[in-house]
Parts: C-alpha cells; sequence; structure tokens
C-alpha cells in the first residue's frame, strides 16, 4: 500500500500552517516595510540550512471564543540551521498570526528552543516582531514571558543570545532583549517601550509618538537599550552575520580565527593624535591602524560616544576593544560611558574575548546632573568589570591619564597583564591645569603677577609629571613604546597571554553595584 | 588638524579646556536648580481630584492642599510649614505633568 495519500496529506497541512496568518495578513506586514518571519530567518541562516519544529503546535486559549480560532504555530516559528557552517538556533515571531502575540503555546516553543540552544551550546537569535501578551491567555501570558526571562538568564555568559527587533516589542516582552547580549534594532521598524504612546497619553497627558518614544535611534542613542542601528532589515541581517563571525559559540570555546592581515588604513598611526592634548580625533582610527584589514566592528556606536566598545582582530583572533573618545565629550568617563564599557569587558570575559583598552581621557564629567545620576555607582561597575575580568588585558595610554579614569581604564592596578604608553601620556593624578592651581595656591595668590605665575607652575607640573615616566619609573606601565611599536606589542602579548590562568577565590557570585 | 577647529565646542574638564564635539543626549540635560519650597510641584504625573485652598488663604502644617491621583493612588498634599496661598494653578480634573507648579505660597517672612 503506498504512502502516497499521508504524504499528501502532510504537504497540503504543511503548507497551510506556513502560510502564517495568510495573505492579507503578510500583505499588510510588506506594506508595512517589514518582511514575513520566515523570510527573516532565511535571510540570517545559511542557505538551506533551515529547519524547523513545532509548526503543528495549537495555542490552547479557551475564553473570549478564542477556541474557534486557528493560530498557525501560535504565532512563532522556531528551529535550527547554520551560520559558517555552524550550528545556531533561532526563533521568530510571526506578527502575521493574531499580531505575533504570545500566548501559553507560543512561549512553550520559544522556550523548547532556547532549551535546546543552551544545552547543544549554541547561539541563540531571537527575532522579535509581537502586540505583546495575548490578553484572552490571561496570566498564562505571563508565565510565558517569565519562563523566558529565566532562561535568558541561565543561558547568559554559556551561550550569545541575539535579540533582533522587527516589529512592535512592548511592555514585558521588551524584557528578553533587554536579558540578552546584542538587540539589534531597524529605523522605522523597531518599537520598544514599556507604556505606549496611547498609555502615556490617557494617564499622562503626554502627547509623543511611537518612534520619538521608543524608535530604532532612541534606543540607540539616548537609552543604550539597543547595540546596532540599522536603516533596513538586510542590513541588519549583515550586522548580525558580521557579529557571529567575532563571537565564539559558546563560553568553552575561542571565536573563529582568521588568517592574519595588514591593517589598511592609510594614515600612519604617529599622525593620527595631536600632540596638544586639548584637541580631539577619532579614537577609531586607532583601532583601525591597529586592527587586521583595519576592520572594527563598533558596538554602541551611537550611545555614550565619548567611548568606543567593539571587535576587531589581531594577528587573526578576536579581541574587544574598549577605548576613550576624545571626539566626544573630550572622552570623559561618565555614567553611560561607564555602564558602556562595563558590559562590554563583562561580555569579553565570559566569551574568552581578550581586552584591549586604549587610553586617552581627562577624568570624570563634572557636575550635577552626573552625581546625581549616580556616577560613583555607574562608574564603580567599569571598575568592578576590569577587576573581575580573567581574559587577557592589555591596555595603551595614548595621552591623558588622569586620576580615577587613570585607574578605572583597566590600569596594572585593577590586573591588567601588559600596560603600554605612548611617549605623549601623561599619567597623573589630575590635568597640570587643575593639579598646579592646588599645588601651587600659595605661590600662586601671592605673587605680583598671579596669572603669569600660573602659568609658569602649569608648565612646571606639566614637565614634570604630565609624561609617562614617572608611571614607569615605578613599575606601574611596563614599556613606553613608540606608536608604530603598538601593533607588534599587542600581537606579542595577546600571543604569550594565550595560556593565561587567572584563578580567583571560590564564590556563587559577587555582587556588583548594576 | 587646524582646520578642524570650529566645529568643536569648547568643554571644561577640571579647569582644562578641551576641543570636543557634544552628544545629543548631553545636549538634553537639565541644568540643576535648588528647590524653592514654595513651590508646590507635582513630583508624579497624575490627576488633581480635589484642591482644599483658595488664593490668600492663611494655611498652617498639616492642612490639607489638594487630592491628587497618580498610578491609581490617591494621595492628600499637606502643607509642610504654615504660610499663605499665593496662587492655586490648578483645578479639580487637570491633568498635571510632572514637576509642574501647581500651588504657589508666598515668600515666607524671616
Amino acid at each position: 500500500m503506498s504512502l502516497k495519500r499521508n504524504i499528501l496529506d502532510l504537504r497540503r497541512r504543511k503548507k497551510e500552517a506556513q502560510q502564517g496568518g495568510g495573505e492579507a495578513a503578510i500583505g499588510k506586514q510588506v506594506a508595512m516595510g517589514k518582511k514575513t518571519a520566515r523570510e527573516r530567518i532565511k535571510a540570517i541562516l545559511d542557505e538551506n540550512s533551515f529547519h524547523e519544529y513545532d509548526l503543528f503546535v495549537e495555542h490552547t486559549g479557551k475564553d473570549f471564543d478564542m477556541e474557534k480560532k486557528v493560530l498557525h504555530g501560535d504565532g512563532v516559528i522556531i528551529g535550527t540551521g547554520t551560520m559558517y557552517n555552524q550550528p545556531v538556533c533561532i526563533y521568530a515571531q510571526d506578527f502575521t498570526v493574531a499580531g505575533g502575540s504570545l500566548g501559553l503555546m507560543h512561549a512553550r516553543k520559544i522556550t523548547k528552543i532556547m532549551d535546546h540552544a543552551l544545552k547543544m551550546r549554541v547561539p541563540i537569535i531571537g527575532i522579535n516582531d509581537s502586540g505583546g501578551a495575548r490578553i484572552q491567555e490571561g496570566v498564562n501570558s505571563l508565565a510565558g514571558y517569565g519562563e523566558i526571562f529565566y532562561r535568558n538568564t541561565e543561558a547568559s555568559g554559556v551561550i550569545p543570545q541575539l535579540s533582533v527587533i522587527l516589529g512592535p516589542c512592548a511592555g514585558g516582552a521588551v524584557y528578553s532583549p533587554a536579558l540578552t547580549d546584542f538587540v539589534f534594532v531597524v529605523e522605522n521598524i523597531s518599537k520598544m517601550f514599556i507604556t505606549g504612546p496611547s498609555v502615556i497619553k490617557t494617564v499622562l497627558g503626554e502627547e509623543i509618538s511611537m518612534e520619538e518614544l521608543g524608535g530604532a535611534l532612541v534606543h540607540s542613542e539616548i537609552t543604550g537599550n539597543a547595540h546596532f542601528y540599522a536603516l533596513s532589515e538586510d542590513e541588519c541581517f549583515e550586522q548580525i552575520k558580521k557579529l557571529i563571525s567575532f563571537i565564539p559559540w559558546n563560553n568553552t570555546q575561542k571565536a573563529l580565527r582568521f588568517p592574519t592581515q595588514a591593517p589598511t588604513f592609510p594614515t600612519s598611526i604617529e599622525d593620527i593624535v595631536p600632540s596638544d592634548p586639548h584637541y580631539p580625533y577619532d579614537i577609531r582610527d586607532i583601532i583601525k591602524a591597529i586592527s587586521d584589514s583595519s576592520d572594527f566592528f563598533e558596538v554602541m556606536e551611537l550611545f555614550a560616544r565619548n567611548i568606543v566598545i567593539g571587535f576587531g582582530r589581531i594577528a587573526g583572533n578576536t579581541v574587544g576593544f574598549v577605548a576613550n573618545q576624545p571626539m566626544y565629550l573630550a572622552g570623559v568617563l561618565d555614567c553611560d560611558s561607564s555602564d558602556k564599557a562595563a558590559r562590554f569587558v563583562r561580555y569579553c570575559d565570559a566569551f574568552n574575548i581578550p581586552i584591549v583598552t586604549l587610553e586617552d581621557m581627562p577624568g570624570y564629567l563634572p557636575g550635577v546632573d552626573q552625581e546625581h545620576a549616580g556616577v560613583i555607582r555607574h562608574g564603580a561597575k567599569l571598575l568592578y568589570a576590569y577587576s573581575e575580568a580573567t581574559v587577557p588585558k592589555v591596555t595603551v595610554i595614548i595621552r591623558k591619564a588622569y586620576g580615577g579614569g587613570y585607574i578605572a581604564m583597566n590600569s596594572r592596578h585593577l590586573g591588567a597583564d601588559f600596560v603600554y604608553a605612548w611617549p605623549t601620556a601623561e599619567i597623573a593624578v589630575m590635568g597640570p591645569e587643575g593639579a598646579a592651581n592646588i599645588v601651587f595656591r600659595k605661590e600662586i595668590d601671592e605673587a605680583e603677577n598671579p596669572a603669569e605665575m600660573r602659568k609658569q607652575k602649569v608648565q612646571e607640573y606639566k614637565d614634570k609629571f604630565a609624561n609617562p615616566f614617572v608611571a614607569a619609573s615605578k613599575g606601574y606601565i611596563d614599556e613606553v613604546i613608540e606608536p608604530l611599536e603598538t601593533r607588534a606589542r599587542l600581537i606579542h602579548s595577546l600571543e604569550i597571554s594565550e595560556h593565561k590562568v587567572d584563578k580567583r577565590p571560590a564564590k556563587k557570585h559577587g555582587v556588583p553595584p548594576f | 588638524m587646524e582646520d578642524n577647529r570650529p566645529k568643536y565646542e569648547v568643554f571644561v574638564v577640571n579647569t582644562a579646556q578641551y576641543y570636543t564635539l557634544l552628544t545629543k543626549k548631553y545636549g538634553m540635560r537639565k541644568k540643576w536648580q535648588p528647590a524653592d519650597l514654595n513651590e508646590i510641584r507635582s513630583f508624579i504625573p497624575g490627576t488633581i481630584l480635589e484642591v482644599y485652598v483658595k488664593p490668600g488663604q492663611e494655611v498652617h502644617a498639616g492642612d490639607k492642599l489638594l487630592k491628587y491621583e497618580a498610578m491609581k493612588m490617591q494621595t492628600i498634599l499637606e502643607m509642610p510649614f504654615a504660610g499663605t496661598v499665593k496662587e492655586v494653578l490648578i483645578a479639580e480634573g487637570d491633568k498635571v505633568r510632572k514637576d509642574q507648579l501647581m500651588i504657589q505660597l508666598e515668600e515666607l517672612a524671616e
């Protein structure tokens, strides 16, 4: 007896379920400039590598006439596939099915693939496009969210977790992305908020558009919730592929190794930095001048621009760069930049990625707003993250390393393995102007011409302390190097750190100043 | 390098002047101002349910000023000290923003 009939029946059922919300709903999705959930998965994974599970899962809602409704796949697609021929897990909410709303079975599908990813120690990519909780399923929806958050936390630091926001992601739903490692957003498509514009208007009388409240740019520039900002879904998918190429598959592995490539940055590293410490330059030029192929993949480019974080490769191996950016706010440390850098350092540490720190900063941002915003506890996050990190840690001091910032930027004192300084480095308790005012206050006040005396004393302090040699004489920096030597020194430092063992006292976990 | 100077802002950190760009968020920050005790301001967005005082009225510590609803909770605001009501800038049923001036008190005579 032939199986033909059964096979044809299966094909018919699959075809119907794969339609999601049907033609009309798909038309609406496309009209909004969005791809369908299935298209998105295909665009991210290696060609023809996607395998779906739970296509025939049905929702269990019984109230409000829900039992009469068919929701194909319960509004979410889950499965496995490959990227760079390595396995990954993926899920995508399907907005065409009941607005991608999250009910119990929808959540069960997501937690199933999350459990699988964690057990198999492979990355998980979640594509969010959902109206939120399925109100008709009541507390079951909330349970579903909670079970996702629990798994996000369990998997944190074990497997890479990527969240791609390609539609609304509101209310409780926002917390899964917030718990994951990297959040991708797309202009005009991503919307994230706890409370939407309509509620805000009714309750508070404040009128604001969705885009202004929780659009892609807001989360990239103001809130710091998003890590990668793209103008189109296609650009976003390229960013995902690029990120995946830089990070290891789980916390017991190292990132993929590539052949060593020389930097291609056109400007000599000696010609990037102005010698006057009061003038800016783009620190990313230095990163490019020392990275393989001058390829630097920046993370959180638009948020807290006074610090730059991101991935590059040195001699074929991934490193995480943390660098003060004199181009913005003179490269000061503040609440946001400390927070941004601290989380990145912890990411690198969790996933065996060595950290290269480039330092040029005049200190912490002064101001009532900073103090009241908690610059003490935010700043402490960075100290904590660097001190805690046991991956290889190398610092290059380019110019200014003043005060608390000198300590915070992966100093010897926080456990740096190698600290180098350019001859332009100024390692001091504060800038010469401030220091002279305090140290020589009496001489300046009593001088016939205080302005002239101040100038003289500032110069005196500069000559004595605004250099790397005082710190070098105490062994706080290991070597003063020429800018052109930087890349070779980094290659060597990372090579001999490859088998680094840095044991810390056993503990359940620390209590960082979250 | 010289050519780049005009577009940079002067930014002071610990008495030293740096040339740099500012960020959008930095531009959005609010300048801190000391609180004026004679200004009764909303501390959370909400709705005015009842107003108990009129302009010119003398009030004592503990006197009710207004009843306020925010996040489904009703709160009665009371005078923290004695004074005179100068102006009432809200009415029953008004929706108020955070930090909106609701009642202005007379300057306290020393």
